[in-house]
C-alpha cells in the first residue's frame, strides 16, 4: 500500500511540489496503478528470466569517432538562466 | 598499523584516451576550452535524442578488468540510476546495477606490513556527469553554474572491497591503480579531475562515513586520516557515528556533512531501455593478447635483465614513461649506471621541478651516462650537467665544454693532493692521531682546487698515500 509519507518522498526525490490536495490524489491514484499491475503476480514465472526488451537485439555500438558539436549559443539557448557561458541552477545540497 | 580502520573505495576513472564520450560523437578533449562547446542532445538530455554506446570504450573497459584479474561476464546491461541533480540533465545516469563489465578482480599493493591482495569487486561503465561550480564554498553557495562539456564521458568505476587498512595503504592502491591504467593506455591522469574517488571508512563495530568525489590521491589520504580522527573522538566520547555523506573541503583539510536528507539511497535503478544488452566475452582472449606488459612484470624484468636493485626496478617502472625512457637509454648505455642516474637523479631533478620525464631527451642521458662510465666526468658534473639542461637548455657535450667539466687530468689531481696536503697540518696530524674523520677537510679542499671534477674515491686514496709518503 501506498502511503502519504510515500508520495511525500517520491516528490521529493522527483523535486516536485505537491499540494495537500494532490498528495490525497496520488495516493489513491499510485494504490490503483500498482493494484493493476499486481493482476501480473497470478502469472507463475517460476524459472523464467525477466524479459527486459522484446527484441534479441545486443551490441550496437558506434565507433570511436568524434563530431561535431553544437555551439556554444546553441547549447545555451533553451536555458531560462546562464552566466558567463554555464547553465544557472538555483543552489543546490 | 591501525588495524580497526576499514576503508574501501569506488574509484572514478575518465577512460580520456578515447576520442569520442560515452553515448555521443562530442570530443572528450573539452578541457581548456569554453564551459559548454563540447555537448549535444545527447549529452545535454533533450528531448527524442538516443545514446549509442561507444564500442571502444567496451574495450578499454574490458582491458581494465583483465588487468585487474576480473572475470569479464558473458552478458553485461545498462540502467538508468535515477537522481535529480543538475549535473544530469536528464534526471538519471546511465550506470551499470546488476550486470556489470567486470567482477571478482584483485590488485596486489605494497600494505602497511608487506605485499597484500586488495580485492576488487567490480568495475562498470557509465557516464560522466557535468561540472558544478559554487559560488562560494559547496555549504554557502547561492546558486550554481553548470558546465556539460564532462557531461558522458566514458567513466569506469573501479569498487574495491574493504580490505584497506590506512590511509596510506588507499594512497598506495590509487598510485598502483593509475600506473597500470596509464601502461594500459586507457589513461592520462594528469588531465584535470580524471581520476576522481568515494572513500568509505568505519573504525570496527561503527558505522561508515562515505566521503564523495575527492580528486587527488593526497587529498584521499588526508580526508581518510581526518575522518578516522573524527571518528575516534566521536567513540571516546560515547557517541554514535551515524551513516552519511560527507565532502572533502581540499582548503581547509576537513570533510564536512552533506545531504543528509538523501542517506537512503533511493535511485530507483531500472533497466536502460534505449540501450541493448553487450555480450562480449567473445573479445576477451584477443585483448587478453594484445595487454601490455604491466608494472609488476615490468618490475621483475628490469631486475633480471639489467640487473639493477628491486628499488631501482620499482622506482623505474612505476611510470610508464620513464620505464620507457629507462629502456631507450639502457639500450645505448652501461644499464646499471643509467638505472642509478635516472631513478636516483634524473627523477629527483624532474621532482624538484615538477617536469614529467619527457622534459629530458633520451640521447642526452645516454651521453651523460657514458661519460661517467669512461671516467670522462665525475658524479658532481653529470648532476651538474643534468641541472643546466633542465634550466637552461643546451646538450652534455656543449655544456662539458662551456664549463670546463671534464675530470681533472692525474697530474693536477696529483698536484692538488700534494698542495692539499701541505696546506692542512693541523688535519693531518688529526689523522695521524688516529681521526679518520679528519681526511674530509683534506678531501674537501683537493676538490675545491678541483673544482669538482676529481672522484672523490680517487682522491682518498691519493690523500692517504700523500700523508703516509711524507
Amino acid at each position: 500500500m501506498i502511503t502519504r509519507e510515500d508520495v511525500e518522498h517520491i516528490s521529493w526525490l522527483a523535486s516536485i511540489k505537491i499540494s495537500d490536495e494532490e498528495k490525497e490524489k496520488f495516493v489513491d491514484q499510485f494504490n490503483s496503478i500498482l493494484e493493476y499491475f499486481h493482476q501480473l503476480d497470478e502469472v507463475d514465472t517460476e524459472g523464467i528470466e525477466p524479459t527486459y526488451r522484446v527484441v534479441d537485439l545486443a551490441n550496437v555500438f558506434r565507433d570511436d569517432v568524434a563530431c561535431k558539436s553544437l555551439t556554444h549559443e546553441e547549447a545555451l539557448k533553451n536555458a531560462p538562466k546562464t552566466e558567463n557561458g554555464y547553465f544557472k541552477s538555483p543552489r543546490i545540497v | 598499523m591501525e588495524t580497526d580502520v576499514i576503508i574501501g573505495l569506488e574509484i572514478h576513472v575518465q577512460l580520456n584516451k578515447l576520442n569520442s564520450k560515452m553515448f555521443c560523437g562530442c570530443s572528450t578533449n573539452y578541457h581548456n576550452s569554453e564551459p559548454n562547446s563540447h555537448t549535444c542532445p545527447v549529452c545535454l538530455g533533450l528531448p527524442g535524442s538516443l545514446p549509442v554506446l561507444n564500442k571502444k570504450a567496451v574495450e578499454y573497459g574490458i582491458r581494465v578488468g583483465l588487468a585487474l584479474d576480473c572475470k569479464i561476464e558473458e552478458q553485461t546491461l545498462f540502467y538508468r540510476k535515477n537522481y535529480y541533480y543538475p549535473d544530469l540533465p536528464k534526471g538519471f545516469q546511465i550506470s551499470q546495477y546488476d550486470y556489470p563489465l567486470a567482477t571478482g578482480g584483485h590488485l596486489l599493493i605494497k600494505g602497511d606490513d608487506g605485499e597484500r591482495q586488495i580485492r576488487i569487486t567490480r568495475a562498470h561503465m557509465e557516464e560522466d556527469p557535468g561540472r558544478l561550480i559554487h559560488a562560494g564554498t559547496i555549504d554557502k553557495a547561492k546558486y550554481t553554474m553548470v558546465d556539460y562539456n564532462r557531461c558522458g564521458m566514458p567513466l569506469l568505476e573501479v569498487v574495491t572491497e574493504p580490505d584497506l587498512r590506512s590511509p596510506k595503504e588507499a594512497r598506495v592502491f590509487l598510485d598502483k591503480l593509475r600506473s597500470i591504467l596509464e601502461y594500459l593506455d586507457v589513461f592520462d591522469g594528469n588531465l584535470e579531475g580524471s581520476m576522481r574517488v568515494d572513500a568509505n571508512i568505519s573504525l570496527a563495530g561503527g558505522d561508515r562515513a562515505e566521503v564523495k568525489n575527492i580528486s587527488s590521491h593526497k587529498g584521499v589520504e588526508k580526508a581518510l586520516s581526518y575522518e578516522i580522527t573524527r571518528q575516534r573522538n566521536l567513540k571516546r566520547r560515547n557517541i554514535k557515528v551515524v551513516q552519511e555523506t560527507r565532502h572533502f573541503d581540499e582548503l581547509r583539510n576537513i570533510t564536512v556533512s552533506i545531504r543528509s536528507k538523501e542517506q537512503a539511497h533511493d535511485y530507483r535503478y531500472y533497466p536502460e531501455a534505449d540501450l541493448v544488452p553487450i555480450r562480449v566475452a567473445t573479445w576477451v582472449p584477443a585483448i587478453k593478447a594484445s595487454l601490455p606488459e604491466l608494472p609488476d612484470a615490468k618490475r621483475d624484468r628490469f631486475r633480471e635483465q639489467y640487473g639493477m636493485t628491486d628499488d631501482h626496478a620499482k622506482a623505474l617502472t612505476s611510470d610508464i614513461k620513464v620505464a620507457n625512457f629507462y629502456e631507450l637509454v639502457a639500450a645505448r648505455a652501461a644499464p646499471k649506471l643509467a638505472a642509478v642516474w635516472v631513478a636516483n637523479v634524473l627523477k629527483g631533478e624532474l621532482n624538484y621541478r615538477s617536469l614529467a620525464v619527457d622534459s629530458f631527451k633520451p640521447d642526452h642521458m645516454v651521453e651523460i651516462v657514458n661519460m661517467l662510465d669512461s671516467g670522462r666526468i665525475a658524479e658532481d658534473a653529470a648532476v651538474q650537467i643534468i641541472r643546466t639542461i633542465l634550466d637552461k637548455g643546451g646538450s652534455p657535450g656543449q655544456i662539458v665544454s662551456d664549463l670546463g667539466l671534464t675530470r681533472a687530468g692525474d697530474d693536477a689531481v696529483l698536484r692538488a693532493v700534494r698542495e692539499a696536503v701541505a696546506e692542512s697540518v693541523v688535519a693531518v696530524e688529526d689523522f695521524r692521531g688516529g681521526n679518520e674523520r679528519a681526511l674530509n677537510y683534506v678531501i674537501g679542499l683537493v676538490m675545491k682546487k678541483t673544482k669538482g671534477r676529481a672522484d672523490p674515491a680517487e682522491v682518498h686514496r691519493l690523500v692517504v698515500e700523500e700523508v703516509e709518503r711524507t
